[in-house]
């Protein structure tokens, strides 16, 4: 585990090299497949398995830690010469507490269903220790814009894990996929006896489980 | 009293803050490979939590309600965990080194511990009062070392028997706590 973590740090020889697209290309690509937070990292566990019953959760998850990935690494890099090493964590902390403070705002005005749905789980963005990796791994030693496609693409593989898991249980619990209201489809067999295990949570520790076995086994992930 | 008793028995067991509101994954799957590792982190976790949700109701009740201004309690409370668990570490150090010697890197690593914050949350969202807090950490905190306690006694088994390859490790951790949650599950009748 040790060394996958040290891949995903930025290495110092690609900072300050011309070849500005590729870099951020690269960056972002990285955050998908080669160092996904959930699958390779195992990090942000907590909401993961929490916000994966329906959905809709995991899409509003996504996109709040999409939201507050992307802007603590855009201030820390920014603010990265400035802050002085003794105190960045705290410093790190307040920076993504704020973000977390705006991001729960926005869903109780704007999306209340899902910000009820959600609970404390949102509040608790703040402490995925996936933002405050990031930020101290890459955010603090590097420039906005490869910082900016490091948010995204971190985000958008933690993002496409949720969708990943919160499909499994969704539709072998539920016997059906809706997605804010709209239905996708209906098993007739499953729909009138669903499931109801992979809702609950010791469905989404089996689901994860599971997953990542079969990725090890065909190859998507090494073995420990 | 018997409302007392029920947050503590709901906080510890039937909604047990591992295995069925996920919070504390992380120590939980990392540090429940060795018993005596999880004994001394359940401890710390414990001891952190009492004290937060303490001092976080207080904050809470007297200072954030009264001024209206609740929407800043993500930030206040994260610095008030921040704080408190440096100065229960210098306060460890100074007074009993074995047991500081014994909690070693666990301490620092709490700040980031999602079961602190999460009831320090639950508190604040249930608008419960100082002592019922009181109760509702110590049960979240005994809930959590009881966890950590049976997970590692399973894995230290686990790591000798012999798992598919693709299984080893995290796999086959996060179907063993499926199998825990289900049977966890079993005590929602309780109240």
């Amino acid at each position: 585990m040790e060394n996958k973590i040290d891949n995903c740090e930025n290495c110092d020889n690609c900072v300050g090299k011309q070849n500005f697209g590729k870099e951020f290309w690269k960056e972002f690509v990285k955050g998908i497949i080669l160092c996904n937070p959930v699958f390779v990292l195992a990090l942000g566990l907590c909401p993961t398995l929490a916000v994966t019953g329906t959905i809709d959760n995991a899409l509003g998850m996504g996109a709040g830690v999409i939201f507050v990935l992307l802007g603590s690494n855009i201030i820390i890099s920014l603010m990265r010469n400035i802050i002085p090493d003794l105190v960045r964590i705290p410093v790190f902390i307040v920076v993504i507490a704020t973000f977390v403070t705006i991001l729960s705002l926005l869903f109780e005005a704007y999306i209340p269903l899902l910000y009820e749905s959600l609970g404390i789980y949102l509040s608790l963005v703040v402490v995925n220790c996936i933002i405050l990796g990031r930020a101290e791994v890459f955010a603090s030693k590097n420039g906005m814009f490869l910082s900016i496609a490091d948010a995204l693409g971190i985000g958008l593989g933690f993002t496409i894990a949720l969708i990943m898991i919160s499909l499994f249980r969704e539709i072998l619990g539920t016997g059906a996929l809706s997605i804010f209201g709209f239905q996708l489809f209906n098993i007739p067999g499953l729909s009138s006896n669903p499931l109801g295990f992979f809702v609950s949570p010791p469905g989404a520790f089996l689901v994860i489980g599971v997953l990542l076995a079969v990725f090890r086994w065909i190859g998507v992930l090494d073995n420990e | 009293m018997n409302n007392l008793i029920s947050i503590f028995i709901l906080m510890a067991i039937v909604n047990n803050i591992v295995l069925a509101k996920f919070l504390g994954l992380c120590p939980f799957f990392g540090v429940s490979k060795k018993l005596s590792n999880a004994l001394s982190m359940g401890l710390a976790v414990t001891l952190v939590m009492l004290i937060a949700s303490i001092s976080t109701t207080v904050i809470y009740n007297y200072l954030l309600v009264p001024f209206q201004v609740e929407f800043m309690r993500i930030v206040l409370y994260i610095l008030v965990i921040a704080s408190l668990v440096q100065m229960v570490e210098l306060a460890i150090k100074r007074t009993n080194v074995a047991l500081y010697n014994s909690l070693g890197i666990y301490l620092p690593l709490i700040t980031t511990n999602c079961a602190v914050l999460g009831v320090a949350l639950i508190n604040s969202t249930e608008n419960y009062t100082i002592l019922q807090s009181t109760v509702s950490a110590l049960g979240g905190g005994v809930g959590f070392s009881l966890v950590l306690i049976i997970m590692s006694g399973i894995r230290e088994k686990l790591e000798l028997s012999e798992a598919p390859e693709s299984m080893e490790g995290l796999p086959i951790a996060f179907i063993t706590a499926a199998m825990l949650a289900l049977a966890f599950l079993g005590f929602r009748g309780m109240i």
